[in-house]
């Protein structure tokens, strides 16, 4: 056998890892004496464990409950990421603004005062200041008109703002998913999956208002692309006079038709 | 038009969704194993045995499943869907055929594609369930486990050198800071006998006293064991490499700022020399009495006009 102190330097340690490598060892016993093989291995895994342990151990331990812990340093194999390093957010359409117009978030109290009801209220959410549930009188102004309920016009244009910021909300959404910053617990529906590969690839089946608009568009086009074309109604003005005329017609005997029968109920 | 959004119904499964998100520090992989539509007896005790092994961070798939060719183009589509929907990153895959029996995929995912495969056959089997050793000895779930790897084919052959790695990611387990000494109980021994064969055994690590405070280590083999044979192998893209070898910069040290469970958050401040010397003086200093500041601003006054006729 070689000296231990010798053939301990020549192994690598990567104490992130906990890994020895020997690659100066080269096994002699031969593949098929099993017995032999193990046997090998281990003495020579013990060593390496050995020299693991050595440097483990030599590190200065904290005592916790549990037992003593070791601060073990990075690895030094680099092993591949699991996934891409998290993206940053972009700013939304009102971050940019604010940010040009130098405007700064400042934080609201929870409570405010409300003149409405003459005591403090909730800033938001339930019960809150200014809630169209506290407001008995709207008072009337000269520029009303007759006719509208000022009550449900005020809930109708919350509704406005509502949707105009659920919309606003879908547009910044849509310019995060363009940098793939989306948040991760969140999925535009137009991809439920992201997968690549065949079934990515495959054309989306055309739906039938796809289809249909192709369909009117290629009915009505020119080589011209419209330019010389007049329009629908002088061309066809005639044909359309003469089916007004038509069903002008067909209305007059249908109406005819409904009298008779009448009167040969009546009698 | 508007594109609908989906979102999680429940907090729980926003948490669940959460976890799946890129993190700036990852911590562990998690490992999906699966077979094909055909496998071996050995095969399925590997598979289980892996499992066993990997129990605390793992998904294993019982049934059979067609269409999985890793190497062959299209035939990995199935796989990383897989890898999406259980949010695994490394995947083992068992098959069984008469051009290679005993076959084992080990492959990485990176952002859930394909990053790398190594095939490997199993020969010389032995389960875990045929080892006999005092129960007592049976390295924890979870535990951190030591490497060894011994032999020069590791260094010289691309195969090998590119198992090495495969190896180490799948069994490291959670990738840790601090370790508790008292939880060290297990060695994963490759050895290549070949360029391109590696015989591999599982073994439990003893502590005994050596009189130092560094313990004496012993072996006690508790399975599996079992010779893997390169067949196929595919090293990752250079390009994907580099984009998945990439870490997180280390957070910037805050300089001059201490914190004190007395005073709280203290910083210094350090003024530059502010040169008094070397400033230069207004006329209309506040230090003079009016009398003189006005008389000392109408002599300059006049000079000015002097000038200016000329």
């Amino acid at each position: 056998m070689t000296d231990p102190i010798a053939a301990t330097s020549n192994y690598e340690v990567d104490l992130g890892n906990l890994m020895a490598y020997d690659p100066s060892h080269h096994v002699t016993a031969a593949a098929s004496n099993r017995a032999e093989l193990r046997e090998a291995c281990l003495q020579k895994a013990t060593e390496l464990a050995q020299a693991v342990a050595d440097v483990l151990f030599a590190l200065s331990p904290n005592e916790d409950r549990d037992g003593p812990i070791v601060r073990l340093p990075p690895p030094a194999t680099r092993l591949p990421r699991e996934k891409h390093l998290p993206k940053p957010k972009p700013p939304t359409k009102w971050e940019q603004f604010a940010k040009m117009k130098g405007i700064t978030k400042h934080k609201k109290n929870k409570r405010e005062w409300d003149e409405q009801t003459k005591s403090w209220k909730r800033t938001y959410g339930y019960d809150r200041v200014n809630d169209d549930r506290d407001i008995p009188i709207i008072e009337a102004k000269a520029t009303d008109e007759p006719g509208v309920d000022p009550f449900a016009q005020r809930t109708e244009e919350k509704k406005k703002r509502v949707e105009k910021q659920e919309k606003n909300r879908l547009e910044n959404l849509k310019r995060a998913a363009k940098v793939g910053a989306l948040p991760s617990h969140i999925q535009l529906a137009a991809k439920a999956l992201p997968i690549t590969g065949i079934k990515a690839d495959l054309p989306k089946k055309s739906r039938k208002e796809d289809l249909e608009s192709v369909a009117g568009m290629a009915s009505t086009a020119t080589a011209s692309g419209g330019k010389f074309d007049e329009s629908y109604l002088v061309r066809n003005l005639q044909s359309i006079l003469a089916n007004i005329e038509s069903f002008s017609l067909w209305l007059k005997e249908k109406e005819l038709v409904a009298k008779r029968n009448s009167n040969m109920t009546k009698s | 038009m508007v594109a609908a959004i989906r979102v999680p119904r429940s907090q729980r499964a926003k948490r669940e969704l959460l976890k799946h998100a890129p993190k700036l520090v990852e911590t562990g992989k998690k490992t999906l194993i699966l077979h094909g539509t055909k496998t071996s007896a050995v095969l399925n005790s590997v598979l289980s045995d892996i499992y066993h092994l990997k129990r605390d961070n793992a998904v294993k798939y019982t049934k059979k499943n067609d269409n999985i060719r890793p190497f062959e183009s299209g035939g990995e589509t199935s796989l990383e869907f897989f890898s999406l929907k259980t949010d695994c990153s490394l995947i083992v895959y068992g098959s069984h055929s008469k051009k290679r029996p005993n076959n084992l995929i080990l492959g990485r995912t990176y952002d859930h594609h394909i990053y790398d495969l190594v095939e490997v056959g199993v020969e010389n089997y032995k389960s875990m369930e045929s080892f006999v050793y005092d129960k007592k000895l049976a390295p924890k779930l979870g535990s951190k486990p030591f490497f060894a790897f011994i032999g020069e084919h590791f260094e010289t052959s691309e195969e090998l050198k590119h198992l090495k790695e495969v190896m180490l990611d799948l069994f490291k387990g959670e990738v840790v800071e601090n370790l508790n000494l008292a939880g060290v109980d297990r060695i994963y021994v490759c050895t290549a006998i070949s360029p391109t064969s590696v015989y591999m055994t599982h073994c439990s690590l003893r502590l005994k006293r050596s009189g130092t405070s560094i313990p004496r280590m012993e072996l006690v083999e508790v399975g599996p064991s079992m010779d893997l044979v390169v067949r196929r192998h595919r090293l990752p893209v250079e390009s994907l490499k580099k984009e998945a070898m990439k870490t997180a910069d280390p957070a910037k040290k805050m300089k001059n700022v201490t914190k004190d469970p007395v005073h709280g958050k203290l910083g210094k401040v350090y003024m530059p020399d502010q040169e008094v010397g070397k400033l230069t003086l207004s006329n209309d200093i506040k230090g003079l009495k009016r009398e003189r500041r006005e008389a000392k601003k109408n002599k300059e006054h006049s000079k000015k006009q002097k000038v200016n006729p000329e």
